[in-house]
């Protein structure tokens, strides 16, 4: 881990300190409580595990059993974008599994991981409700419908050009300073 | 309620109401031009928003004085995004699968001109001498809203929308009755839980209405967890004020003070709108304290679900809202002696609560007239799959399966052959042809080994593999099961392992009798609904597609040529053009090489089976082939390097 990702990782924990002293330290709440964290950082890291079971009075297994028993909740940080591929009946149906794969062989990575580089996550969802448009795949807050595997490439090569243009600007600007 | 205070409250709601038609009147009534964007998660994921935002660019340009009002979703997934268009002078008017192109012209030619640009036109939506109305379709025709009357045609985040089309008079009416003739009402109409399970709403509220105890709670379950099914998202979505009113009148029934309105997180939008709904009744007193200046009280807050689909079930689901593991629990205790916070508790699901308001306006022998003797009132569906007018559907119960698919939906697309129809979800079971013409009610369908469930229903066409269907489902009642039960937590791990030797083509004789065995004790060996009924999609898919399985394990072969461990893509050299290389660039994995006579073969080691070759070859050749078993498929060898 880089210096820059251990100074963030403090800045979260301090943070998650603060917003612990807001609630009141009964059971009820543990759900919001963990509910907030995955909501703002994207993941419950275990160290913030240990932090709401002292807050609550509660033995760390107890809320790492609670934690990992709800889909919601995942434990390493997500990639820069998220990719969520529905595998509801009605994706299943229409192949998406298939579009799962792809995602996974393009990116080297398999659902549930986060690529070297946290530009990319993948994870499978069971239905988002959008069965009418299946196969369906959701990445970061856009839902693209009918998803086909090569359009999977060209989601994913978007987002490299993007990010190869912005690179390109910051050096120009860079380079005229 | 004494007199007085009846006089109070019916004074009370009356200017509420005069409010409401005054500013609806507005929108409505004068010779004001307004666009409905159907904005609901279906309609957004079809690109709602960049219509919406060529509609403001093209009125800004045109400097046309319309109004665009975001409302929620009419059911009609098929046809996404769907806008109406209500210009005076004209019936409102119905478009579908509008593009941002499409926006621009509607603007420029039926605003701005007087031309309803008929080649986009579904419908109107009322009678008029012009334009065909969308009644005349079955998909239209044949449904009976009672719950989703208002779904699709009222802006969701605005109360007095829902207000001035006649919302919470039913509370109104309510609040003046005795709880005894409200309970004697909903028992009368003989509305049955639309969870699935299907037991009385009326005896439910009346155990709770029973009980002594005080700090009594009403739970609205909204943790949809079924995939395929999304009804409830869609009701919240788009008319969350008649569930809350739903809640309120169960409240007052029931003699609770605080409620809760249990949603998946994973329904981001619907969070969003209901708690807006809660504030937005809360601020005109329909909600809090003295509602409507009566002596009573609700509380009603949303609770999070955080995806974990066995807290559908009523003890599991409490026991999240407490912060445990969701984890069924024996019953009796029934939650309504003892639920949330060992309280008594009525947890009734989105539709059920959806049905109340209707029935105490018009009376619980109006939906008693509606659907089938035993099974009163409608049903909601979700029809997926490969159907052609996807979405949902709301039918009076006893409506048969056969017109559900194929009157009201439109069939199987692509000339294909229908072949099962997955009712139920993951507890459910696949029904085949023969049973299209079984009256679609709680009874019916339980006895035809499906069941009524929350409504999801997956349409098959015949290149659906019933095993791999069966697989499916138990991957995700396997992964869902909490673990309490032996039966349920080893026994559906040992179910899929089967089921994925068998579809991989390593099934053994035996197999089925196995299947069989271990269903039946999984079925008698658990506690709750996701253990008993898990087995479900395996037992159905033998019983009616037994020779699917045969030919699965003795012949190694998939005859709808879905496993893919068990079919083979090649391409047929009489077939495929010289120097065409359209399949090429298609294949994600760089399997199609070139032959010694430039024409094109796949690669079988490296091939994945997408069927992206299959798409991409151009019709005219027509060279990709598909067969099960894979030996079928010729073997061509990569020509050596250079």
């Amino acid at each position: 881990m880089n210096l820059s990702a251990r100074t963030e990782e403090k800045v979260m924990f301090d943070h998650i300190a603060s917003m612990l002293r807001t609630y009141e330290k009964k059971r009820e709440n543990l759900m919001a409580i963990l509910q907030e964290i995955q909501g703002k950082y994207g993941y419950v890291a275990p160290p913030a595990l240990q932090m709401v079971a002292k807050h609550l009075g509660l033995s760390s297994c107890e809320v790492y059993g609670v934690a990992t028993f709800y889909n919601q909740f995942r434990f390493n940080p997500p990639g820069k974008h998220q990719i969520r591929v529905c595998l509801g009946t009605a994706c299943h149906v229409r192949g998406g599994d298939i579009i799962l794969e792809n995602f996974e062989r393009k990116l080297e990575i398999k659902a549930g991981e986060t690529t070297p580089d946290r530009e990319f996550s993948i994870d499978r969802v069971a239905c988002v409700g959008c069965c009418a448009l299946a196969p369906v795949a959701i990445v970061d807050d856009t839902v693209y419908g009918h998803m086909a595997p090569s359009k999977v490439e060209g989601v994913i090569l978007g987002f490299e050009i993007e990010k190869e243009r912005k690179e390109r600007e910051k050096q120009d600007s860079e380079s005229q300073e | 309620m004494n007199l007085k205070s009846k006089e109070t409250l019916i004074d009370v709601f009356a200017s509420i109401k005069t409010e409401a038609e005054k500013r609806f009147g507005k929108i409505k009534g004068d010779s004001n031009q307004n666009i409905f964007i159907g904005m609901a998660t279906c309609g957004l994921a079809s690109g709602a928003i960049e219509v919406k935002r060529a509609f403001e660019e093209a009125l800004a340009e045109q400097k046309i004085n319309a109004r665009v009002i975001s409302v929620g979703c009419l059911g009609h997934c098929y046809a996404e995004p769907l806008v109406i268009i209500d210009k005076p002078g004209f019936p409102p008017i119905l478009y579908h699968n509008v593009t941002p192109g499409k926006a621009n012209l509607l603007v420029k030619a039926f605003l701005r001109g007087d031309d309803p640009v008929f080649e986009h036109v579904l419908g109107a939506m009322e009678e008029n001498e012009l334009i065909p109305t969308v009644m005349e379709f079955p998909r239209f025709n044949q449904e009976k809203r009672v719950v989703m009357g208002k779904c699709g045609l009222i802006d969701p985040e605005d109360i007095y929308q829902y207000i001035a089309q006649g919302g919470y008079s039913a509370l109104a009416k309510a609040l003046t009755l005795d709880p005894e003739q409200i309970i004697f009402e909903v028992l009368e109409s003989g509305l049955r839980g639309r969870g699935g399970a299907g037991f009385l709403t009326g005896k439910k509220w009346q155990f709770v209405e029973d009980a002594e105890e005080k700090g009594k709670f009403v739970i609205c379950n909204a943790d949809e967890g079924d995939p395929g099914a999304y009804m409830d998202r869609a009701i919240l979505e788009s008319n969350p004020h008649q569930v809350i009113e739903g809640i309120a009148i169960c409240a007052y029934a029931v003699g609770a003070k605080r409620a809760i309105v249990y949603v998946r997180a994973e329904y981001p939008l619907a969070v969003k709108i209901v708690q807006k709904a809660i504030e937005q009744a809360r601020e005109l007193g329909l909600l809090g304290k003295g509602i409507l200046e009566t002596q009573f009280d609700l509380d009603v807050t949303v609770f999070q679900g955080s995806g974990a689909f066995v807290c559908g079930e009523e003890t599991a689901l409490i026991r999240s809202i407490q912060g445990q593991r969701g984890m069924p629990q024996p019953r009796p205790p029934y939650p309504a002696q003892t639920g949330l916070w060992g309280k008594p508790t009525v947890i009734n699901n989105v539709k059920t609560l959806a049905s109340i308001p209707p029935i105490i306006e018009k009376g619980g022998k109006w939906l008693k007239g509606i659907g089938t003797k035993k099974s009163p009132g409608t049903a909601i569906f979700s029809v997926v799959g490969n159907i052609v007018h996807a979405g949902l559907v709301e039918i009076p119960m006893g409506v048969t399966l056969r017109s559900l698919v194929f009157d009201i939906c439109g069939g199987v697309p692509n000339q294909k052959r229908f072949k099962a129809v997955q009712i139920g979800g993951p507890s459910g079971g696949c029904l085949p042809e023969q049973f299209l013409d079984t009256p679609i009610d709680f009874d019916s369908l339980t006895e035809a080994g499906a069941m009524m469930g929350s409504g999801g229903m997956v349409v098959m066409d015949e290149n659906a593999c019933m095993i791999d269907v069966a697989r499916y489902f138990l991957d995700f009642t396997q992964h869902e099961s909490c673990g309490k039960c032996t039966f349920c937590r080893i026994g559906t791990k040992h179910l899929l392992d089967t089921l994925e030797r068998i579809t991989k083509g390593k099934g053994r004789d035996g197999d089925i009798e196995l299947l069989e065995d271990l269903s039946i004790d999984i079925k008698e060996g658990s506690l709750c609904g996701l253990g008993k009924t898990a087995p479900n999609p395996v037992l159905t898919t033998i019983e009616y597609f037994r020779d699917e399985y045969e030919a699965h394990i003795q012949e190694k072969r998939c005859p709808a040529m879905m496993c893919r461990e068990l079919t083979a893509y090649y391409i047929d050299l009489d077939k495929c053009a010289r120097g065409c290389d359209a399949c090429v660039g298609s294949c994600p994995t760089e399997s199609i090489f070139t032959t010694r006579d430039r024409k094109k073969a796949i690669d079988q080691t490296l091939c994945v089976k997408c069927g992206e070759c299959m798409t991409a070859c151009p019709s005219e050749y027509d060279a990709v082939r598909k067969v099960s078993p894979p030996e079928l498929a010729p073997k061509i060898a990569r020509p050596e390097e250079g």
